[in-house]
Formats: structure tokens, C-alpha cells, sequence
């Protein structure tokens, strides 16, 4: 048993990579053993910005020898295949065995593998691990990069100690090869160190300024960074991510504390934090009272010979020279009022099919207010006046200095120069807030004057992009559409909000491919805008009120025709959002495709209520055998009828329901079954008992899921699980009388239909 | 002629392309329209010079050349920090992709430090190391000085601020302020056109400079604020098919004599 130690020495390779490089040496050295039939006991691996390192304890001298079969052809099988066989397997003929197998003589040839020693393993596999290796930037250099097959590294390697035991395991790649030296501290220590073997390298390095260990460098920055603050009378913020890359950046890490002109403390936090911690990768602090103080940790890489005064004056002078330009900045911009600078964004083109900016927010603020006018949805509590001021003011720090220094605080800034001019602060609010929720972690929006703008600006780039064709495509989504319709989905959902998002959306298509004007009679121009968001037949209703009214408008309707497609791709593609998104929250995802397959329901919220009351509903008794019931009935219509899968409609709560409800399976017979009122026999009790159950359920769950009671509906549909139980159990639907197959075929499908009126059970697995 | 960077020269672009070995150090007076700040940032301005080193193939000593370089001009690697931060490099312009760092000190971006992977859309065989000093800053640090325009510049009593001071003022009020935009828009287009002009006379060198110039104008649209996120994919766009097809004129001139002298050399 031996120790090993593998270091790969190369120029600064980047903080950011570190952990991950750990993780990928451990594994590929532990598959290349594993390959070879070795197993090593604790593997340790190190990190440092000119090092990689591993130390696998406790491994054999030598693999296991191994003795391997393989079959070959019959022994009366032809010389060439005999031969061929012998060729692969590296045997002589001599040396195969025959076999019986089932009765036939068989050759085989045994292939005894001796052991092989580990180092000669390890030799082949340090050249195979640092080719395999997933850096996820690699680059050539050098004499060999003449050629592009040259090694590619993440940086520069530069050398690789390799020893097990205390022997050198002699290796090379691309005119690296393998020694028992490495180097020190870039500055603390010149020439070559000489490592014996695992067991002295760390401590071999220490005494040369490497702490070698990221936990130990990570340690010292955390606690060395509090103390310095502490020192000064301070609290550091703490900040992990920041810890990690300065471990990640340091062989030798020495934290100091720094300080700037509290003249700059003027400047927003963010913005000092932001330029401390990206910029410079300093901690920021603050004073007793909680205020941020005019103090920094930097984190050096050297005991400087003055005990760090240098490095800290000259890393002051860095830090006051970027927050001078964050303060030039924060002045410059509030010279000039928020409705100023947005005047510049007619400047700036958006895209060259949606407009500039500036058109974007004229849209957004007619749509925002638009929604703060939407009854019943709480959104009502918007300020109308407030929401559109906000509207037009919201992307007017685009163009500030900061802004354009840090794209990162849009939104932030604007908020804050709207507070410093004294607008409401509703408005800054929203103004500092309508991007958000940006990331999955993030807030959603509370204010009813932000939601509205938030929800408008996202509507807008959403329905803005379909409406010229730029859809996403696979992993492309250049317009990152699918965050703006997560971010509405978000909205609409955790703060609950009822609306029907198709008419919303017809509303926003309608401010960016405005209809062609109407002069001066309107009311069918409005009446077609209204209807406009209703699928099919809301169009045929536009094109109606349009024709009726007293302009030739064939152009209008050439537009609704030409825009229910877009409606419904945004639709859909919302839909879809919220079906991965429900999905990754765990909802079961047949589930979701058995409301979603209804269609016709544009009202997130409602659909999800409905969702998540199946979901209770499956897993009870009732439901369980409601749903068997279901796939009874269902199997025989098809049998019988040899219907394809139905299709199933619900939307109850559109006005064109009744019709849609009839074309509901899509199939004549089943429309002529469920429409038999009288019947020419007497039916049975059973039979009898499940019509009963039907006209009494029925209203019943048309009625509940009016009201958005859905509980209710599914309570509803569980008092018909008796009656299908029973009528499968006393009643043959495949009657000789062919009245009475063909009603009680009628019966199951009015059964199907009531079912169908929740969700389409046909979906639901199990 | 006006750019971004000493990247751009012809000494540095298009020699980083081809086989042959190229050793080279120049000062490049550089101007980037955005980052003036009409004189009142101590270590930011429109125009400042950098010191370019390209070494090709790169040695594989280059990190320690360079910091024996520091040492040389004054900085005690023991007195102040010095630190090889990630900085990847890539110039959608020039079609140009690289690894490297920039160099810290005491927390001060001093130079850009970078492995040529990619120029003009072609892979560089061999890979060329470029060193970009900046020098007012490192001046800054041997003068210990805290702002550039309180570098001594001749020994005689000559601030930088003596002569660059007005000139920054003035500049940053033209780029921001004052430049005519529709001259500029027109300044471009002419650039545009006489490099595919000289693109079609098959001559790199000239056609490369009109790029170059397409290049600082689009620069100078940009500081004017009048180039939104959308309409500066397509201007770089532009400039970097400009870029591209000089590279490619420069590569198409010179195959030849390469692959004479270079026999296991090819471009691809």
C-alpha cells in the first residue's frame, strides 16, 4: 500500500473554476482506476490559482491479476475463423480449450491478465485525465499550438509532480513530463521545491507561502476579513461567494482593511457595494449603527514587506477612483429629471420591427392602465394616473450614466432618481421594482401600480416579439421570452389575480399592430376589439360588428383574421410555461394535461385551482373508481363506436359553451346518443338510477365550476360513481335491442361529457 | 490613426495570424469615446497610451518576463500586490477570441494579459502572447502619484495634466455633446465602403485600416448614445465582416510564401 500525489501545475487558472476542477480531477482519477480494477481509499483534492493536486491514500502496488473467458467458434468451425479468433484474444492455437456446449465442442480461449503495477497504471492515466479533462474554456499556447491538435489546458500547464510511494511515476504529455518538483509562492519563494511524497507536500508548500488546502485559505479569508473589521471598530457583511474567490485567487491570503472618503457614502449602497465586491472583490462594512461605513476588505496575496501600507493606499486609490466615477455619475444623471431622459429613448431602437423604446413605453403605459382599470381583479387599487406615470418613467434610466456603467442596476436607479425628484413613491416603487421577479429565487412584485407595469412591460415584449415571428426555438431564446412569460405567470399567480389573460393579450397586440383607424365611427372598431380575444368565434363576432359597422373596413378584419394565430401562440406558449413550471413545483403532469387538454380557459389562476382540486380528488376512494368507471365507459364507446381518443371541451364559463359542448366529442353518434331524451323501453333500475345521477349532477357541476367552485364540482362528479359502478354491474350496454344499445351507448357518453365538463379523465394516468 | 486599443494595430492583428515567428513592442496612443470623463476622473480618460508586446509563438517563460519587466521599471513584486485575475478576451469586431488575465496591482487593472486563440475568425497557429501595459497607470505607481493628471512627464516641470488635461475636456464634450451624428453615420458608411473597395483590390493593409476607422466611429456613435442594444449587434456586425475580410485578404496574400517556407503549416 502506497500513497499518491498528483500535482498539475499551471499558469493562474481562474477562481471561478476552481470547485468544479476539484470535483472533475476526483472523479476522472477514480474512473481511471476503476477501469484499471484498483481502489484507492480517501482521495483529498486541493486547489489552488497555480495548482491543481490530489492524494489518493492507501493504493496497491499492483491490480489484481484476472483471468477472463471468451467463447469462440466450434471446433469444427474453418481455419480463418480459428485464426481470428486466436488473433484477437493475442492466444496461440495451442493454447484453447475445448468445450462442450449443449453438445457441441466448442473452443475458448482463456486470457490470464497478471497484475499490472500501479504506477504504470497511474503513468497512463495522469495523460489520460488531463485530456479528458472538462475545463469549460481550454486554450493552446506555445511552440505546439503551431497545430491545433496541441493539448489544451485552461491555462498554460507548466509542470506535474507525480509520486506514488516515494517513487516518481514518470509521465508526459505534449513535452510536460513528470518530476519531483514544483514551485512556491510566486514572490516568497524563488527556485524549485523538492516534494518527497504525499505526505510532506503540504507542509513542504506551507513553508513556502502555499497554503494548499482552499479550506484553510477560505477559512482566513472569512475570519481574517472579520477581524480586520473588527480591528476598526466594524462589522463586515459577509459574503461567502466573495470568500470562495479570494481563496480562489490567493496562495497566501492576507486580508486588510481600507478605507474611502465618506464623502462617496452620497452614492446609493448598491452602487458601492456593486463596485466593492465586482470590481475589486472587496468586503464592504458597516459602522455600529448599521450604516454602511467608508471601509473595505481586500484580500492580498503576500506578507508585503511593510505589513501591507502599499497595497492598502494603492487599493484605496483604486476604490476612490471608481466611486468618484460612480458619484460623477450619480450627479450627472439627476441634472436632468427622469421625464428628460426618457425623452432619449426615442433614440434607441427596441428592435427594428417593434419601434424604439420610447414606442415601447407608450405601449407599455396605455396597457398598464388599461389593467389598473380591470374590475374585480385587485388591480383596480392601482392609481391610474400614478400607474401611468410610472409606465412612461420606467425605462427611463436606460440612457443614465449608471445605468449604462451597470446594466445591472436598471430599475434600481431609476427608483432612486424618482425619489430624489419627490415623485410618489408608488411610482418610484414601480419604477425601481416592474422588472422583477427576474430570477426564479426572486420577489414578485405586491404594489398594485408595480404589478400592473411589470405585468404590462412583460405582455408587451412577449406579445411584441410573437407578433413579428420571433418565437423562441429550442434552447434559443434570444429575447429570453420565456423568463417574461414565467415572470407573468408568476405574478398572476402568487398575487392571485383573475383576469382573462386572452383578451389581455389581444389588448397588447392591439397597441403594438394598431387596427387601422376608423375616422370617426368606432363602436365597431371597439365592439371588434372586445370580442377580438375570444378565439374563433370572438373574430367571427369582431368581423360581424365590424361589417355592421357603417365603414367598408376590409382591411380591419384582414388584421382580426390575420392576429388570432399570434393570440393563440402566446397563449399557448404561457400555457406551456406554466405546465413546465408546475411541473418542476411536482404537480403530476398528467394531471395538469388533463385540465390543460380542455382548452378554452385563458385564466391561469382558475386553471390551476382546478388542477390542484383533481389532484385532490384522484386520490381519494371516489375518485379512484370514478376514474375506473370513466376508462370503462370510455373503452366501450370506442370499442363500439370505434371512435379515435375524444377530445374533450369544456369552458363552461364561455358564452359560446352550449354549442362547443355539443361538437364536444366531435363525433355525430355521440352527440346523437347523448341527445335521446325518451326511451322506446323501460329502462332498468340501474340504468335508470345512473340518468337520474346524471340530470342531477350535471347542473350540479356546471353550476360549481361557474362559480370557480371546483371542490364543489368534483364532489358533484363523485356522487355518480355509485350509479356507473352499478350500471356496469347490472346493465349489458351491448344490447340486441338495438334501441337500447344504442341509448345506453348515449348514456355512457352523457356520462363521459359530465366527467369531461372538470377535466379530460382520459389523460390522467393509473 | 485612432482605435480602441493597441490590439488593433496591423503589428498585432495580422501578425498574430500566420506561422511566422513575430516579436514586437510599441507604444499605441489609444481612444475610446466612452470613457472620457471631461478631466475629473484621476485614472480614467478618452485617450492614453498603452505599451503593446506581442511575443509569437508565446515562450513559456512569458509570465515571468513580465514580471521581471515590473521589477525593471520600478515595482517591488514584495512591496505590493500583484495578482494574474481571469479576463478573457474577445473582440466581436475583430473576430477575436483569447484566454488570459488582467494583471493586478495593488487592486489596479496595469495590464492586459492574453493567448491569441482566435484573430479575424482563423485560429492562430502558433498562439501569440500579448502583454498591454498600461502606462500612466504604472507610471502612477513608480511616480506615487494619485492621479494621472499629476504624472511628472518630462523631469522639467511638464505635468501630463499640462498637456492632456484641456484635451480631455474638450474631447469628452465633443464625443459626448458636440459630434454630428449624421457626419459620423456618413463618415462610417465611407469607411465601409472604401475597405470593400480595397478588399476587392486585394489589399489587406489599406482595407484594415478603413476597418480600424469604421471601427472608432462606430465608438464615437456609440459615446453620441445614438446606437441602441439592438442596432449595435448589426453595426459590429458590420465592422467585424470588415475585420474578417481583411484577415482573410492578409491570409489569401500571404499563403503562398508560408506554406514555402512553412511546409507543415495550413490555414485551417
Amino acid at each position: 500500500m502506497a500513497d499518491f500525489l498528483l500535482e498539475l501545475l499551471s499558469e493562474e487558472i481562474p477562481a471561478r473554476m476552481q470547485a468544479k476542477a476539484r470535483v472533475d480531477l476526483e472523479r476522472l482519477f477514480v474512473a481511471q482506476l476503476s477501469d484499471a480494477g484498483l481502489k484507492a481509499g480517501a482521495v483529498t483534492v486541493y486547489s489552488t490559482p497555480r495548482r491543481l493536486a490530489l492524494i489518493a491514500k492507501d493504493l496497491p502496488a499492483q491490480t489484481e491479476a484476472v483471468s477472463e473467458e471468451a467463447k469462440g467458434p466450434p471446433e469444427s468451425a474453418p481455419d480463418q475463423a480459428v485464426d481470428g479468433f486466436c488473433r484477437k484474444n493475442g492466444v496461440t492455437r495451442d493454447q484453447l480449450e475445448v468445450r462442450d456446449v449443449k453438445g457441441r465442442p466448442t473452443l475458448f480461449a482463456v486470457i490470464n491478465k497478471p497484475g499490472r503495477a500501479t504506477s504504470d497504471v497511474l503513468s497512463e492515466a495522469i495523460p489520460a485525465i488531463i485530456k479528458a479533462f472538462p475545463w469549460p474554456k481550454s486554450m493552446r499556447w506555445g511552440d505546439a499550438s503551431a497545430s491545433t491538435e496541441s493539448l489544451r489546458w485552461v491555462r498554460p500547464l507548466s509542470g506535474i509532480v507525480a509520486i506514488l510511494g516515494d517513487d516518481l511515476v514518470a509521465c508526459e504529455i505534449d513535452g510536460v513530463t513528470s518530476g519531483y518538483e514544483t514551485v512556491g509562492h510566486r514572490f516568497h519563494h524563488e527556485g524549485m521545491i523538492t516534494i518527497g511524497n504525499a505526505g510532506d507536500y503540504a507542509e513542504k508548500l506551507r513553508a513556502c507561502h502555499v497554503l494548499v488546502d482552499q479550506a484553510e485559505r477560505e477559512a482566513i479569508v472569512r475570519d481574517g476579513a472579520a477581524k480586520a473589521a473588527s480591528d476598526g471598530g466594524l462589522e463586515l457583511v459577509s459574503d461567502e461567494g466573495l470568500v470562495i474567490e479570494n481563496a480562489g485567487l490567493t496562495e497566501w491570503p492576507v486580508p486588510l482593511l481600507g478605507g474611502f472618503d465618506p464623502a462617496f457614502l452620497d452614492v446609493p449602497e448598491e452602487v458601492i457595494q456593486l463596485t466593492a465586491r465586482v470590481n475589486q472583490k472587496y468586503f464592504i462594512c458597516r459602522d455600529k449603527s448599521g450604516k454602511l461605513a467608508p471601509n473595505f476588505v481586500c484580500t492580498a496575496n503576500i506578507d508585503a514587506s511593510d505589513g501591507g501600507k502599499a497595497i492598502t493606499a494603492g487599493n484605496e486609490k483604486v476604490l476612490t477612483a471608481r466611486l468618484s466615477d460612480a458619484k460623477f455619475f450619480w450627479e450627472l444623471d439627476q441634472k436632468t429629471a427622469l421625464e428628460d431622459h426618457a425623452k432619449k429613448l426615442s433614440n434607441i431602437v427596441f428592435h427594428e420591427k417593434l419601434g424604439t423604446v420610447a414606442d415601447k413605453v407608450e405601449r407599455v403605459a396605455k396597457l398598464a392602465e388599461r389593467l389598473a382599470s380591470l374590475e374585480g381583479t385587485g388591480l383596480h387599487r392601482a392609481n391610474p394616473e400614478q400607474t401611468q406615470l410610472a409606465a412612461r418613467l420606467c425605462k427611463a434610466d436606460l440612457v443614465t450614466e449608471m445605468v449604462g456603467e451597470f446594466p445591472e442596476l436598471q430599475g434600481l436607479m431609476g427608483g432612486y432618481y424618482a425619489e430624489k425628484e419627490g415623485l410618489p413613491i408608488a411610482v418610484s416603487n414601480a419604477i425601481r421594482d416592474h422588472y422583477k421577479p427576474v430570477g426564479q429565487g426572486d420577489d414578485v412584485p405586491t404594489d398594485p401600480v408595480t404589478v400592473c407595469v411589470s405585468l404590462a412591460d412583460k405582455l408587451d415584449t412577449l406579445v411584441g416579439f410573437f407578433a413579428i415571428g420571433e418565437k423562441p426555438t429550442g434552447s434559443k431564446d434570444p429575447f429570453a421570452l420565456r423568463r417574461a412569460a414565467l415572470g407573468i405567470i408568476r405574478i398572476l399567480i402568487e398575487r392571485d389575480l383573475t383576469f382573462p389573460v386572452k383578451r389581455t393579450v389581444a389588448s397588447a397586440l392591439s397597441e403594438i399592430i394598431p387596427l387601422p383607424s376608423l375616422a370617426d365611427s368606432t363602436t365597431g372598431l371597439e365592439i371588434a376589439k372586445e370580442y377580438m380575444g375570444d378565439g374563433k368565434l370572438g373574430t367571427a363576432f369582431a368581423m360581424e360588428a365590424v361589417k355592421k359597422s357603417t365603414i367598408a373596413a376590409k382591411s380591419v378584419t384582414a388584421e382580426i383574421e390575420a392576429r388570432g394565430p399570434i393570440i393563440d401562440d402566446v397563449l399557448e406558449f404561457l400555457t406551456d410555461r406554466l405546465k413546465v413550471q408546475q411541473r418542476e413545483a411536482g404537480v403530476r403532469h398528467d394531471l395538469i394535461d388533463a385540465v390543460f387538454a380542455l382548452g378554452g380557459e385563458d385564466d391561469l389562476v382558475r386553471l390551476l385551482a382546478r388542477v390542484k382540486a383533481l389532484q385532490a380528488f384522484v386520490v381519494t376512494e371516489d375518485g379512484v373508481n370514478l376514474l375506473a368507471g370513466y376508462k370503462r365507459a370510455s373503452n366501450i364507446l370506442k370499442k363500439e363506436l370505434g371512435e379515435g381518443s375524444a377530445p374533450a371541451q369544456a369552458g363552461a364559463h364561455l358564452p359560446f359553451e352550449q354549442t362547443d359542448a355539443t361538437a364536444g366529442d366531435g363525433l355525430l353518434p355521440s352527440q346523437e346518443y347523448s341527445s335521446v331524451k325518451t326511451l322506446s323501453y323501460t329502462p332498468e333500475k340501474a340504468e335508470k338510477a345512473l340518468i337520474d345521477a346524471l340530470d342531477a349532477a350535471q347542473p350540479n357541476v356546471t353550476a360549481a365550476i361557474a362559480a370557480e367552485a371546483f371542490e364543489k364540482a368534483m364532489t358533484a362528479l363523485a356522487d355518480l360513481r355509485a350509479p356507473i359502478d352499478q350500471f356496469f354491474e347490472d346493465v349489458t350496454v351491448n344490447d340486441s335491442d338495438d334501441d337500447k344499445r344504442t341509448a345506453r351507448l348515449g348514456l355512457l357518453a352523457r356520462f363521459r361529457a359530465a366527467v369531461h365538463q372538470v377535466a379530460d379523465f382520459s389523460k390522467i394516468e393509473g | 490613426m485612432e482605435m480602441g486599443a493597441g490590439t488593433f494595430h496591423t503589428a498585432t492583428t495580422l501578425r498574430a495570424l500566420g506561422p511566422d515567428p513575430w516579436n514586437a513592442a510599441f507604444v499605441q496612443p489609444c481612444r475610446r469615446p466612452t470613457d472620457g470623463r471631461y478631466g475629473e476622473n484621476p485614472n480614467r480618460l478618452q485617450h492614453y497610451y498603452q505599451y503593446q508586446v506581442i511575443l509569437k509563438p508565446s515562450p513559456p517563460n512569458i509570465q515571468q518576463l513580465y514580471l521581471d519587466s515590473l521589477t525593471a521599471i520600478g515595482i517591488d513584486p514584495m512591496l505590493h500586490d500583484i495578482r494574474f485575475v481571469e479576463d478573457d478576451w474577445e473582440s466581436p469586431t475583430l473576430g477575436a477570441w483569447g484566454l488570459g488575465w488582467e494583471v493586478w496591482c495593488d487592486g489596479m487593472e496595469v495590464t492586459q494579459f492574453t493567448y491569441f486563440q482566435q484573430m479575424g475568425g482563423f485560429d492562430c497557429k502558433p498562439v501569440a502572447g500579448e502583454l498591454t501595459y498600461g502606462l500612466e497607470r504604472l507610471a502612477m505607481y513608480i511616480q506615487g502619484v494619485d492621479s494621472i493628471y499629476d504624472l511628472d512627464y518630462n523631469g522639467n516641470g511638464v505635468s501630463y495634466g499640462d498637456i492632456f488635461l484641456d484635451n480631455e475636456k474638450q474631447m469628452s464634450e465633443w464625443n459626448f455633446e458636440v459630434a454630428n451624428t449624421e457626419t459620423l453615420f456618413d463618415l462610417f458608411n465611407k469607411a465601409v465602403g472604401e475597405c470593400e473597395n480595397c478588399l476587392e483590390a486585394k489589399l489587406p493593409l489599406p482595407a484594415y485600416e478603413q476597418a480600424i476607422k469604421a471601427s472608432h466611429v462606430f465608438n464615437l456613435l456609440q459615446a453620441r448614445g445614438v446606437i441602441s442594444v439592438q442596432e449595435r449587434a448589426s453595426y459590429m456586425g458590420r465592422v467585424r465582416d470588415l475585420a474578417k475580410g481583411s484577415c482573410e485578404a492578409y491570409m489569401a496574400k500571404n499563403a503562398e510564401d508560408w506554406k514555402l517556407r512553412h511546409p507543415k503549416w495550413s490555414a485551417a
